[in-house]
């Protein structure tokens, strides 16, 4: 059966080190990183985290709406959808998808002994920010978690592909809050310092917060990439734990380029997961090494923005789209010497290289995969 | 020292919900984890959680609990002589 | 577009209750779910020590699953895949782990707790135990979606990303839940239209 092409268009992003693409292009050129020391309450020790600062934030949401009533990952979200929608002069009809992808939502709006309000409910959120650009269809939010952001990509072609929509604006976001601080703390798994995916001296997770957004679209014009395979296969091995032989993020892997007809060989470029766990990153060289992809370029992009959980996906896939169309491999931030067995490509400085196949892969909690390549719009020219 | 392990085994029991498994069946040395009462990561870092509430003892390295968490007897000890509550 | 899909086997947990192709195998009408889920474990021969571990929404997915997924061998190549969603995500656990974290003075955040605060932990847990090397995706709705359910479902079986998919609509949140699972396959059985998904969930 053969499936339509579906492209994407337009992206942008709200992050700690800029409120549009080009803005956080230039940080990630120049090595800069978003992530930064906090002391507040949300843990009793200080912590490292990518955090938006919140001046910026209500500066730049004024010259969108006077609307007070949104929550602040709501206003992430508007912010980082906004654009998108001018920009592309795609209307929110009948045809048209809002895919938001999310972890936690507003799980800040919780509090001890109070009814749960409309936007504690992932759906509320939606609603919030469907009703502000007037979407008519139903919001379809995506909660699988950190795979949440790269699987709404693929939730979006799928559902393009299948003749339900024509486009899906895709939108991700997390915040970083007490409630995730303290859960990923219990595990032990918070660095001491910022993270350092792939590095022999990683230490754990630094979290940060973001907003992502792309046109997902069957038209071809103004296309930066074509999604031409994706698939998110579970490791049926441990709810937390990631699986000691990368089987399921092998079987994504594979059941991307099986979609997508170009072989292991053809891949110029990995954005991967990398959280910086000994473990996590341990899975991924060990199915990068199976699939034959351990002399391909990869990075993590948590150096530069922490791991923002279900914006993650989509925002280090909007990164990875600029590097394509850039033809630049940007450097892998915090890490300086091997720290997994098996031997994979880390990019150490940033330099330039020909990009026209770019794989796109994260884990997570539950056992899930995800990964979706994407094929420069212009290949060949 | 007795006592202490009885009340580890109708904790551990407890907290990790084992199900199926009486103060009766676990011996002073069997093995917590593996073959032995088959605890995974997250009953570790459960069990760091309880050492922390119930008897005041934070590990300043997680990498300490698989020494420490080998058996009921070896916990035991390890709760007797650095306990804070 | 033609539907050469079927619903081969349905299964529905609520109020106490659970039906497996509209008969009933298991009742405790009055009993709050976790008396329930531990009587209705044993009745069904679930025989998985891990299950006592879970929280309310992986308990109530996990026997619905159980249910419709026996009769298949659990040795790696039963490509089914699992279709979530409910409209409470995990704001059941979330609401107790955020409690729990409330009080500085009595401030032991608990990972088996928040390890459940995702809602696709549960499509994990499956997936464990079926060894269920498949697609999983969770969505969230404000209500059952049939629409959803059945242009998802469809397209993961046009595309061969599937050779059968495990529908579920699980929510839980304080004393309400419902678990609503179906298997789609070209095996014969109810035709697999919007419809007939949404008559079965009525029940």
């Amino acid at each position: 059966m053969k499936l339509k092409n579906i492209y994407i268009t337009h992206t942008n992003c709200i992050t700690p080190l800029g409120f549009d693409v080009d803005s956080n292009i230039e940080a990630i050129a120049n090595g800069i990183t978003g992530i930064s020391k906090q002391e507040n309450s949300m843990l009793p020790i200080p912590f490292y985290a990518g955090v938006v600062n919140n001046d910026k934030l209500e500066a730049a949401f004024a010259v969108i709406s006077n609307n007070q009533s949104y929550t602040r990952l709501e206003k992430m979200i508007l912010l980082a959808l906004y654009p998108v929608l001018q920009k592309s002069g795609v209307k929110p009809d009948s045809k048209t998808a809002l895919v938001l992808s999310t972890t936690k939502g507003n799980i800040t709006s919780l509090s001890k002994g109070n009814n749960l309000p409309d936007e504690a409910y992932l759906q509320g959120l939606a609603n919030n920010v469907a009703n502000f650009f007037g979407f008519t269809t139903e919001p379809v939010v995506v909660s699988n978690a950190c795979v949440s952001g790269i699987m709404a990509i693929s939730v979006a072609k799928r559902l393009i592909q299948a003749g339900i929509y024509d486009n899906a604006f895709v939108v991700a976001g997390d915040e970083v809050s007490e409630f995730v601080l303290s859960g990923f703390n219990s595990f032990q798994a918070m660095s001491a310092e910022p993270c350092k995916p792939y590095s022999a001296n990683r230490t754990g997770v630094t979290l940060g917060e973001a907003a992502a957004a792309v046109l997902v679209t069957k038209e071809s014009v103004n296309a930066k990439a074509t999604v031409i395979g994706d698939g998110s296969i579970n490791d049926a091995n441990h709810i937390s734990g990631p699986s000691r032989t990368g089987e399921g993020l092998v079987r994504s892997i594979e059941s991307a380029l099986k979609e997508s007809g170009i072989s292991a060989g053809a891949i110029d470029y990995i954005s991967a997961h990398g959280t910086a766990t000994p473990f996590n990153d341990e899975m991924e060289a060990i199915a990068f090494n199976r699939l034959g992809l351990n002399e391909v370029p990869v990075n993590s992009l948590k150096g530069y923005y922490g791991h923002t959980l279900g914006a993650s996906g989509l925002l280090e896939t909007v990164i990875a789209l600029e590097a394509m169309d850039k033809n630049k491999l940007f450097a892998s931030m915090g890490y300086d010497e091997p720290g997994v067995s098996q031997a994979i490509n880390v990019i150490e400085k940033t330099e330039e290289k020909e990009i026209n196949y770019l794989l796109k892969t994260a884990s997570g909690f539950g056992g899930c995969n995800t990964a979706v390549i994407f094929e420069k719009a212009n290949n060949g020219k | 020292m007795e006592a202490l392990k009885q009340e580890l085994k109708e904790k551990i029991i407890d907290v990790l919900n084992l199900e199926d498994i009486a103060v009766e069946d676990v011996n002073d040395n069997d093995p917590l984890f593996g073959d032995g009462l088959g605890l995974d990561s997250i009953d570790a870092l459960e069990l760091i959680v309880m050492l922390d509430k119930d008897y005041g003892i934070k590990l300043a390295d997680p990498k300490e609990g698989k020494a420490i968490f080998q058996s009921i007897e070896t916990m035991a000890k390890y709760i007797s002589e650095n306990r804070t509550k | 577009m033609a539907n050469n899909y079927f619903i081969t086997d349905h299964c529905i947990i609520e109020k106490g209750k659970v039906l497996h192709n509209g008969q009933e195998v298991f009742a405790m009408p009055e009993a709050a779910f976790p008396d329930f889920a531990k009587q209705a474990y044993k009745h069904l021969n679930t025989d998985y020590a891990k299950f006592f571990k879970m929280d309310n929404l992986s308990k109530l997915s996990f026997l619905a699953a159980d249910i419709l997924l026996k009769e298949y061998i659990a040795d790696g190549s039963n490509n089914t895949a699992l279709l979530f969603a409910n409209s409470s995500s995990s704001l059941d656990t979330d609401v107790k782990y955020n409690d729990s974290i409330a009080d500085k003075d009595d401030y032991f955040p608990s990972p088996a707790v928040f390890v459940y605060t995702l809602p696709n932990i549960c499509m994990g847990e499956i997936s464990i135990k079926h060894k269920l090397y498949t697609e999983n995706s969770f969505f969230i709705f404000e209500a059952f979606n049939p629409e959803f359910f059945a242009a998802y479902a469809q397209a993961l079986l046009d595309t061969a990303k599937a050779d059968r998919v495990l529908c579920g609509w699980v929510d839980f949140l304080k004393d309400d839940y419902k678990a609503f699972m179906y298997l789609v396959s070209k095996e014969q059985g109810t035709a697999h239209t919007k419809e007939n998904i949404q008559t079965l969930y009525n029940n």
